[in-house]
């Protein structure tokens, strides 16, 4: 595919280098900070599990014990396996019981041996969640072996959103057996601004189910099902988002997760969370992701719900380069890249077909071994379900064109009702017809030289280099407090859950992220 | 002409076309069942014009027909618009004018509802179908909360801003919390202030039926379609109209 749009490598070079420098600063504050989420990973991965009466995971409990007692800044790790050494308690989720009822008191080892056995206890326990995640990375190598991949790319990306777990299997099930390569359960409208993961299997929620450990666990094992009924590994979606993603994204990696939503700004511009805090999580969540060999999906496409497709056509860009140094910095390889980027164009405007190819084909070439994620129109969706079902063919057309890796299928009732039956069905009929009908014509489309789409593309990228010039000068963490991204304005100084961050101690340790990084 | 009928290619023809689905295979029987369907809403004849099946026990179907319905558009309820749409340069000299302040607004998504779509169509600089949004008049000040705000905090900005006008925008239908958000939302601003330092309350979304008002408890409902512009012309009549002092 590469050569389409003859890009200078000089530029590209040049735009990479850009988005590292103003990425770096990002990194450095997140080295040097924790978050209430980030510990309540790493005890979760080393076996605290359930809930209280009220439903308040006993991971919480316990963090918030520690945290009470000697503060966040030391990592959570050595406090609580300190207190297992001296209070004898060998089970931590009965450890978590007895600090919510008051009866453990946290503090530091007084000395260096046992600082170090806290450490090593610590290093184990937290290695025994990993080597979980390991071996479900197997399990997925093993099953995609034995069941194959999709024959196609694009992967056909569906959702499922009933609310309710149990409903939403059968519909998982039947969109698969329909044609989807990959299933994202949508998220409980709310949840990302919920500091805590809900526990168990639930069966209400706001246009979406809650993401909990046990509904992964059953969507998993119902895709394993239907995987080997069609004889196609099929792949399970869902959000590393919001305030819990940390947490999250280990309990994806320990019920074998295939793909995490997990943009580096998305929960900053759009739910209004801390951006410090944003950035801590979304770092710790990335290297989890990474050793899980988890497949992360960027939310480009969400600024251009917000902001003029045509005009902000570069922030994708500069978006989808800061997102790829990120998820390099923090240990995931290209494959696991779905840089996003969406369908958006004023369908009314002049050309708007012809900018759509050049914009998706300059993520292509910019980032030539990345799965892109290519999301189809939502803003210009306007109730005629026609002209909908119009404007999907041709966001399909794009995506064969371009070699998109992930195509979300457009619903031609965006809009207006959460997807019924039939329209998941007029959906697939409309992308199995253009990738069928298209084949190969992504071989036959080779743009004019200094023709509208190279020029555009060229132009786009420009501007991005020239947006990164300015984010480089003044940091990003000002770029968004701007503006820059998506028109939303975020300090760094405001947000939720910034009473969740903590800035490292001296003596800060977390076994996790040491593992993380060898 | 008050009575009318649907018309497919000839006048007083009485075409419509109508798709669903039955939870059953499809068979001749399936058919049946879909035209039995059409002709218990009044389809009749109807044509069934395609049937295919879906995964294991369901049947898309197209049908058209002919309707026997007549529609008297004298009989038809709707909310005209009754304030004159003003341009963004004659609302901001209204509002200098009448009120000889800047116009406080303040705007946000109530309940779990995330999307801002709609509210930040409206207020955000951006705008939305080529027209700018309210923070492009220069005699209204904007307050955009954004999203998942709660009651208590919409009221206390709202108070706290001494806000003319509160925006409230509402896209999640699931169990009709939009409708159930509206009527907590209006009822906190009766509890909270007496008439007369209550602010207009408007809310919007793309599911609301614009008869609701006064059953929702606010002033003003807007719809799927509205633009900044219109939003804004209404605030000058609510709140800019007539005597200087609000």
């Amino acid at each position: 595919m590469a050569g389409k749009l003859d890009l200078d490598p000089r530029t590209v070079r040049t735009a990479r280098r850009l988005a590292a420098r103003a990425g770096q600063p990002v990194v450095d504050l997140a080295r040097s900070h924790t978050t209430v989420s980030v510990e309540r990973a790493v005890l979760r991965l080393a076996g605290v599990h359930g809930a209280d009466q009220d439903g308040i995971p006993w991971v919480n409990r316990l963090v918030d014990a520690v945290r009470a007692d000697v503060g966040l800044g030391h990592g959570v790790a050595v406090p609580v396996f300190h207190a297992m050494r001296s209070t004898g308690v060998d089970d931590i989720t009965v450890l978590a019981q007895k600090a919510a009822a008051g009866a453990v008191r946290f503090d530091l080892p007084s000395t260096r041996a046992e600082s170090t056995a806290a450490r090593r206890a610590a290093r184990s326990q937290a290695g025994a969640g990993l080597k979980v995640v390991d071996r479900r990375r197997r399990e997925r190598d093993r099953l995609i072996k034995r069941f194959g991949d999709p024959r196609q790319r694009p992967w056909i990306y569906l959702i499922v959103a009933t609310g309710d777990i149990y409903e939403d299997i059968p519909q998982a099930q039947a969109a698969a057996r329909a044609g989807a390569d990959v299933i994202a359960v949508i998220r409980s409208t709310g949840q990302s601004l919920l500091d805590y993961v809900p526990e168990g299997a639930t069966r209400e929620g706001f246009a979406g189910t809650y993401a909990t450990q046990e509904n992964f666990r059953l969507m998993r094992a119902a895709l394993d099902e239907t995987s080997k009924e069609l004889g196609r590994y099929v792949r399970l979606t869902n959000y590393a988002s919001g305030l819990c993603m940390p947490e999250i994204a280990a309990l994806a990696g320990m019920e074998r997760l295939d793909m995490m939503l997990n943009d580096s700004m998305y929960g900053i511009l759009f739910r209004d969370i801390n951006p410090i805090r944003t950035f801590v999580d979304q770092r710790f969540s990335r290297q989890v992701h990474a050793r899980a060999g988890i497949i992360i999906n960027t939310g480009e496409d969400n600024y251009l719900t917000t902001a003029d497709a045509v005009e902000a056509a570069h922030t994708v860009t500069v978006s989808q380069l800061l997102n790829e140094f990120f998820a390099h910095e923090a240990g995931l390889e290209d494959w696991q890249l779905g840089l996003g980027h969406a369908f958006e164009i004023n369908p009314d405007l002049p050309e708007s077909f012809r900018l759509e190819l050049a914009h998706a084909l300059l993520a292509r070439e910019l980032f030539p071994d990345a799965p892109l994620k290519w999301m189809p129109p939502t803003k210009h969706m306007t109730g005629d379900v026609f002209r909908g079902n119009l404007l999907d063919g041709f966001f399909n057309l794009v995506g064969a064109l371009t070699g998109q890796g992930i195509l979300l299928v457009g619903m031609m009732t965006e809009a207006v009702v959460t997807p019924w039956l039939s329209d998941r069905d007029v959906a697939l009929q409309n992308v199995r017809y253009v990738l069928n009908g298209a084949g190969s014509l992504h071989e036959d489309f080779v743009p004019a030289p200094g023709g509208f789409i190279q020029s555009r593309a060229h132009h786009v990228l420009s501007e991005a280099i020239e947006l990164l010039e300015k984010i480089v000068d003044d940091s990003l963490l000002d770029a968004i407090a701007d503006g820059t991204f998506g028109i939303m304005k975020r300090p760094a100084d405001r947000g939720k859950g910034l009473d969740g961050v903590a800035k490292h101690d001296e003596d800060y340790y977390n076994p996790v992220t040491e593992a993380l990084e060898q | 002409m008050s009575i009318i009928r649907p018309y497919g290619d000839t006048t007083g023809d009485g075409m419509v076309q109508l798709s669903f689905t039955l939870p059953v295979p499809h068979d001749k029987r399936a058919e049946g069942a879909a035209v039995q369907l059409a002709n218990k809403m009044g389809m009749d004849p109807a044509l069934l014009v395609h049937a295919k099946q879906m995964g294991d026990g369901f049947t898309f179907f197209v049908v058209y027909g002919k309707v026997n319905h007549l529609v008297d558009t004298d009989q038809v309820q709707v909310v005209e618009r009754d304030f004159p749409l003003l341009s963004a340069t004659e609302v901001n000299a209204a509002i200098k004018r009448r009120l000889r302040r800047r116009l406080n607004v303040v705007g946000a998504c109530i309940g779990t509802d995330a999307h801002t779509v709609g509210i930040d169509a409206i207020l955000n600089l951006k705008g939305i179908a080529g027209e700018k949004g309210l923070e492009y008049y220069s005699e209204l000040s904007v307050t955009n909360m954004g999203a998942q705000v709660s009651v208590p905090e919409l009221v206390e900005t709202a108070r706290e801003r001494k806000a003319d006008a509160v925006l409230v925008s509402q896209v999640v239908t699931q169990r009709d919390a939009h409708l159930q958000n509206t009527r907590a939302m209006s009822a906190a601003f009766r509890e909270a202030l007496p008439v007369g330092k209550r602010p207009l309350l408007i809310v919007g979304g793309p599911r609301f039926d614009e008869l609701m008002a006064d059953d929702l408890g606010v002033d003003r409902i807007f719809t799927r379609g509205t633009t900044p512009r219109e939003v804004a012309s209404y605030l000058v009549h609510a709140l800019a109209a007539g005597s200087p002092t609000k």
